[in-house]
């Protein structure tokens, strides 16, 4: 797993790019919770456009960072999902708290 | 005639062989020429099994094995993922949607439900001497494929 995020217009873009499972789930939290806690965006993009793959670990991943980021007020996007991803997602109602942006 | 094959592999429950098992099986599995998306389908379904392997079954440090079985009878994918660890207490319950064992770590409790979605039928059986999840799952996109 890669993780790349820059702040444009006080929007953060986060892109993951290789696999999100159970053995990337941790350096996934990790990484996302050291990137998410600059305090220079006021809404999240995920770009999903480089994951090649994902199972249930990697919404726990998710959901995990959407409950973090309640607290701060600041909403959580996915952008550019697989197929793949898209039914994970639909499957688990992920898109009830974090929408897909086109 | 009716086409028959299998594999079974064993590895030690760590999830550094998680990507060895979905890669293991969709090869195994190209030989009835199954579409991306059915491809698909099976790794994640494969992936779901194994990580609650790696996670659940062996909770001391000493991990033990997984088992994974593939076998094919004409169109259909049958794979077993099996361990000898503590098993299900509740198999019922394990499989109701949203429910984990390990709410604080993060878990969102759809592994069983996303390897029903993504298969034809999900069994599971367990004990206190293991747990093994028997997945099927019909190929419907196999025309083209070389068997015998």
């Amino acid at each position: 797993m890669q993780i790349k995020s820059r702040v444009h217009n006080e929007v953060l873009y986060v892109l993951l790019c290789g696999e999100l499972d159970e053995h990337s789930a941790s350096y996934t939290r990790i990484t996302l919770d050291e990137i998410f806690d600059k305090p220079a965006f006021n809404k999240i993009v995920i770009d999903l456009s480089e994951l090649e793959f994902m199972d249930s670990t990697g919404i726990g991943v998710l959901i995990g960072r959407y409950k973090r980021m309640k607290d701060k007020a600041i909403p959580i996007f996915i952008a550019n999902p697989s197929a793949h991803a898209e039914k994970i997602f639909k499957i688990t109602g992920l898109y009830d708290i974090m929408p897909k942006i086109v | 005639m009716k086409y028959s094959n299998f594999m079974e592999v064993s590895f030690k429950a760590l999830s550094v062989n998680e990507g060895f098992a979905r890669v293991c099986v969709a090869s195994f599995c190209v030989q009835l020429n199954p579409t991306v998306d059915e491809i698909t389908d099976i790794k994640t379904a494969v992936s779901e099994a194994v990580t609650n392997c790696v996670v659940h079954a062996y909770p001391s440090s000493n991990k033990g094995d997984v088992v994974l079985r593939c076998e094919l009878e004409d169109d259909l994918v049958t794979i077993t993922v099996s361990d000898r660890g503590i098993g299900i207490k509740d198999i019922i319950k394990a499989r109701e949607p949203f429910y984990t064992s390990k709410p604080s770590a993060e878990r969102s409790g759809m592994g069983f439900t996303v390897m029903e979605s993504f298969m034809d039928d999900v069994q599971v059986t367990s004990n206190s001497f293991g747990t093994s999840v028997k997945m099927i799952k019909r190929i419907c996109t196999n025309s083209n494929a070389e068997v015998g």
